[in-house]
């Protein structure tokens, strides 16, 4: 069973070295037209106290050819979408079109400072304005931000906004007196979840999951009843790839305890066309650009956080609102900075307009039709997957999955392969590892979520792969402790790495002497 | 499909969620656009953004520089592009690599001695960096400049607004445009005290003056820089004894794109690495010793540490902090510094010509970048209006959008990319618009 | 099977302490480190802190986990052991030992009665695997 063919193979780029390993003095890559002003002497210019005095030493003196080889060299050491599945449960790891790409990169988009006025921006304005509209529609929930450069940052606006309406409806404002501040997180949360909520002020009580996989409403009235409740932070479908099928009575719990209810948006991809947060009584919620609106990750960012909410919570909503202006002919956009009860203002400028560029052509392009039918493809994948796999591993949970499914390393482990192994192990077979050991309420998780990008053939593979590797683990399970075996580097001592972390490169001479 | 999953309908993927909830119409989104016609729109779209065709000397926390050809080209790479954070290192070793690199750029910059892999942008980093020097004190009374941007004072705020930090301000001297600490009790009981170099009027600050202060009080001294170009030139911070630095990377490569993706810097001493928020990048080795990069000092990390975690944040900026290394490396060090240079130099041309005009002034004494604030004889905003419409030059930014006692002062700043014609013309129009 | 040495107090958040005259050593048990993985960070206290039984004095980490250090007795911390600072993997290798992490004048002598025997502890950790 070794003699698989893996994807990934040996390369002539094994060893490309640093960039600052790669520098010559004198070497230059780049070319500026002379200075073509009048020259200042230097210390007139800016007086020598204020001047570097080191020249810069240590950055890189390098060449184009050096620069463009370097970087293509070390980027054949990626996975990527764009070679294959790519299933990390709750990342939406799905197809970044190029188109989308191409019209961020619009003269008129790409050039537009953001401190032009609203004359000349009316464009991006418009662009903006029409996004906001259409996650509106998408969420059920009418007020829109787009600032929020990402999705832990839309969740604290979101979370921010639930403190700055009860102080205003409870009228505690003022100094001394009790505030409601218990915000309830369901154990199977994202870690954004309660660090979100410790910077907008509020204490955290785990809600602890039923053993469906379900938030458990006894626990939560239980947890109601001890009063002091600002909210839930609840994602749905859940983290275990399960939809929260009494998301009514939840919400319903919750406001009778007076709190709101905060969506975390992550799982987006699973109901868009199908159902609105807005229609479940969702208060507010962040969606991911960068997940559901195909935005492409980037090795980890730029992403996108849009909040929305209810008209309700709208007058909290981060500053400059992006408005239309009423009456006249024509429609023309605005910034509004009048708001006077809002959370204030959680980026500099108008967020991360290129993301939202992006996400607008990825929703013109879908249009109503193609958004709904990417939902029902992700749902499938992850349902076949759910059926393909439930004879080979352990899964906990028996409702079907939503869009993304979750199994444990239970029957491998027995043979001492857990879910690192076989993660490691799948990367022989050319697939990225799904998620591993999250949600931390289920030992040994791995959360698969293959998107609508993925065909049957490759899920057939990806399934194929995952049954090897259960049958290498009861056969030979110390290749599968070993794995991988077909990348440019092995298994990396990460214990090692955090007991004497060397976070930068410094020159050979530094290096020894430290 | 559906059938080896033993249904008979799409509708039956979704019984677990219950008919009352479930969408009955289609949503009200378009039809779906052709790719022909969505080019077709998005260009009539961008083609009302007047600004984006015009000479500008906006600068004010974004910057127009010249982005290398190589520097798009290399992160539009798929490998780069289409992956994710770097959980599987094995799998992951472009990314990473780059990260440590870009570390490593960000400490020479700043004269640090860490960095991490970047956060959103330089007005949320600079929010981290005050809730950190919360975190390493202990006190809760963080000073503040006048001087730094406005937008970034109004982020910090709503940050720190139910940490229970207190921001104080400290003052502005008008007369050269750089803060004042003259009041000798302001840093007592400090966590910090935040500075802009160059402020946001231009103006370069006495750093060194200004950490000594802080350092005596006990406080930590923070430094944030918007326009990141100006290390090229400008002592680094670090030299400075700056203890945690901040910076907006847009500079570096990266579009201005109407305020975003950006990238923020964060860079700190060694000693206080386990205080920052952030991704970090380290070198690590497998069982052969072969040198590779991982994600490391993870339990800082919200996914870890949960509510007491050192940070919200996620991830990085990723892509745009590979643009920004990318850019360094390809402008190198002569590059960075000859950029710098001749935005320092386009900039005095600017200066000087336009307060050699009647009625022109320029308010602040202290030595400048490539920005300066100027005091006109009218309105900026009507001045800068007509500018814009009958001489098709952005001429600066009109500071009562942020200080409306300051209706006649507007801010000027020059790159590389600004031409001496397009300065002339800048000179001619305020001339001959008065 | 985790090693239990006799002679030592167990609490059940595994921290023993082993008294000798006024003075309290503390450390985590080898259940414990065993739990916790390769360790790679330990964040102590500063001489003269003060901590009640059962708060906590610092953490452990893991390169994927954080663990409290709950002190078994009050005290006042009186020494740290700086070197787990540059060596914290000797709280892997020799958690009885070398790996000992603060010293505390035991705030009452009757304290580490109501603390478990290595008889006790051992069964507590039978109970806890089953």
């Amino acid at each position: 069973m070794k003699s698989h063919t893996p994807k990934a193979t040996p390369h002539v780029t094994q060893n490309e070295a640093l960039i600052f390993e790669r520098s010559h003095p004198g070497r230059t890559g780049y070319s500026l037209p002379p200075l073509d002003v009048d020259e200042t002497p230097l210390d007139e210019l800016v007086p020598v106290e204020f001047r570097r005095d080191d020249g810069l030493e240590g950055l890189p003196e390098v060449s184009e050819t050096d620069v463009v080889r370097h970087f293509t060299r070390i980027s054949t050491w990626n996975y990527s979408v764009d070679l294959g599945m790519y299933p990390l449960g709750s990342c939406t790891m799905k197809y970044n079109s190029r188109l989308n790409e191409k019209v961020a990169r619009i003269g008129g988009f790409a050039n537009l400072h953001p401190l032009a006025s609203d004359t000349d921006a009316q464009g991006a304005l418009e662009l903006l304005y029409e996004l906001q509209e259409h996650l509106a529609e998408i969420t059920g929930l009418p007020g829109v931000s787009l600032q929020p450069a990402a999705g832990a940052h839309g969740e604290m606006t979101g979370i921010m906004i639930v403190r700055h309406f009860l102080d205003a409806r409870d009228g505690q404002a003022e100094k001394g007196a009790p505030r409601r501040d218990v915000m309830l997180i369901p154990d199977s949360a994202h870690g954004t979840n309660p660090a979100s909520a410790n910077l907008s002020g509020f204490k955290v009580k785990t809600v602890k999951s039923t053993p469906e996989g379900l938030t458990d409403l006894d626990v939560l009235r239980a947890l109601c009843a001890e009063g002091d409740i600002a909210g839930l932070m609840l994602t749905n479908p859940n983290t275990l790839g399960l939809f929260e099928r009494n998301i009514k009575e939840i919400c319903g719990i919750i406001h009778d305890a007076g709190g709101l209810v905060y969506m975390d948006g992550a799982n987006m991809n699973a109901l868009v066309g199908v159902a609105r947060p807005g229609d479940m009584g969702v208060d507010v919620i962040h969606l991911n650009l960068h997940k559901t609106f195909s935005t492409p990750h980037g090795g980890g960012g730029p992403g996108s956080g849009p909040c929305c909410c209810t008209k309700e919570l709208e007058p909290f909503l981060p500053t400059p609102r992006v408005v239309k202006n009423g009456g006249g002919e024509g429609d023309t956009y605005k910034l509004d900075f009048d708001r006077p009860q809002t959370i204030g203002r959680v980026k500099a400028f108008h967020g991360n307009f290129g993301m939202a560029v992006r996400a607008l052509s990825y929703i013109l392009t879908h249009g109503r039709d193609g958004l709904r039918e990417a939902t029902e493809a992700a749902v499938l994948n992850a349902r076949y997957i759910a059926e393909g796999l439930k004879d080979d591993y352990d899964k906990p949970f028996d409702s079907p999955p939503m869009h993304e499914v979750v199994f444990t390393d239970k029957r491998q482990a027995r043979k001492g392969v857990h879910t690192l192994d076989i993660a490691k192990r799948l990367i022989d077979y050319g697939f990225h590892p799904m998620t591993i050991y999250f949600p931390l309420i289920v030992g040994g998780a791995m959360l698969i979520e293959p998107t609508e990008s993925v065909g049957r053939a490759e899920i057939d593979q990806f399934i194929y792969a995952m049954k090897q590797i259960a049958r290498e683990a009861q056969e030979d399970s110390d290749y599968v402790l070993n794995a991988p075996h077909t990348t440019r580097i092995g298994r990396l001592d990460e214990a090692a790495a955090a007991r004497k972390p060397v976070l930068r490169w410094k020159p050979q001479e530094q290096a020894s002497a430290a | 499909m559906l059938a080896k999953v033993g249904l008979n309908s799409i509708e039956e993927l979704f019984t677990s969620i219950p008919e009352d909830i479930r969408l009955r119409a289609p949503l009200n989104v378009p039809h779906a656009l052709s790719e022909l016609e969505m080019l077709a729109r998005f260009e009539e779209i961008a083609g009302r953004n007047t600004a984006a065709r015009r000479p500008s000397f906006l600068g004010a926390g974004a910057y127009a520089h010249y982005s290398p050809t190589v520097v798009d080209h290399l992160i539009s790479r798929s490998e780069f592009f289409t992956a994710y954070t770097p959980y599987q290192p094995e799998i992951s070793q472009g990314t990473l690599q780059a990260i440590f690199e870009f570390q490593t750029l960000c400490c020479q910059l700043t004269g640090m001695e860490v960095a991490n892999a970047s956060m959103y942008d330089g007005s949320t980093a600079l929010a981290e960096a005050v809730m950190m020097s919360e975190r390493i004190t202990r006190r809760s009374r963080v000073v503040v400049s006048p001087a730094v941007h406005p937008e970034y004072l109004e982020v910090v705020q709503t940050y720190v607004q139910h940490a229970g930090i207190e921001l104080v301000r400290a003052e502005f001297n008008e007369g050269t445009g750089q803060t004042d600490l003259t009041d000798d009790a302001i840093l007592n009981d400090a966590a910090a005290l935040v500075v802009q170099s160059p402020n946001f009027f231009g103006s370069i600050e006495n750093l060194n003056r200004m950490a000594d202060r802080a350092h005596q009080a006990g406080a930590l001294f923070i430094v944030c820089v918007t326009e990141s170009i100006s290390f090229g030139l400008l002592r680094s911070p670090g030299a400075c004894d700056a203890d945690i630095v901040v910076a907006e990377g847009q500079s570096f490569g990266v579009p201005v794109s109407f305020g975003g993706p950006f990238v923020g810097l964060f860079a700190t001493r060694e000693k206080y690495a386990r205080q920052m928020p952030g991704r970090l990048v380290g070198t690590a080795f497998d069982k052969e010793g072969r040198r590779g990069f991982v994600l490391t000092l993870a339990t800082r990390e919200q996914h870890i540490r949960r509510e007491k975690a050192t940070s919200n944040i996620c991830t990085n900026q990723g892509l745009v902090a590979l643009a920004a290394t990318v850019y360094l490396t390809t402008m190198g060090r002569r590059g960075i510094e000859e950029v710098a240079t001749q935005c320092a130099q386009k900039a005095a041309y600017a200066a000087r010509r336009i307060s050699a005009l009647d009625g022109f002034s320029l308010p602040y004494s202290a030595p400048r970048f490539n920005e300066f604030v100027v005091c006109g004889p009218q309105a900026a905003d009507g001045l800068l209006r007509r500018l814009a419409e009958e001489r098709n030059i952005t001429g600066g930014l009109a500071l009562s959008r942020y200080f409306p006692d300051k209706p006649n002062d507007f801010l000027v700043c020059c790159t590389e990319m600004n031409t001496r014609a397009e300065i002339d013309n800048l000179v001619n129009g305020l001339s001959s618009l008065i | 099977m985790a090693n239990v040495p006799e002679k030592l107090h167990y609490s059940k958040d595994h921290e023993w302490v082993r008294v000798e005259g006024e003075t309290g050593t503390v450390g985590i048990t080898d259940h414990a480190q065993h739990a916790l993985g390769d360790v790679v960070y330990v964040e102590l206290p500063k001489v003269g802190d003060k901590f009640e039984a059962h708060e906590a004095f610092g953490s452990v980490e893991s390169v994927k986990a954080v663990s409290e250090l709950f002190s078994p007795v009050s005290g006042v911390v009186t020494e740290v052991n700086e070197s787990l600072q540059d060596e914290p993997e000797k709280v892997n290798t020799d958690p009885y030992g070398e790996a000992w992490m603060i010293r505390i004048r035991v705030g009452s002598a009757g304290e580490v009665d109501g603390l478990l025997s290595s008889a006790e502890y051992e069964d507590y950790l039978k109970a806890e695997t089953e």
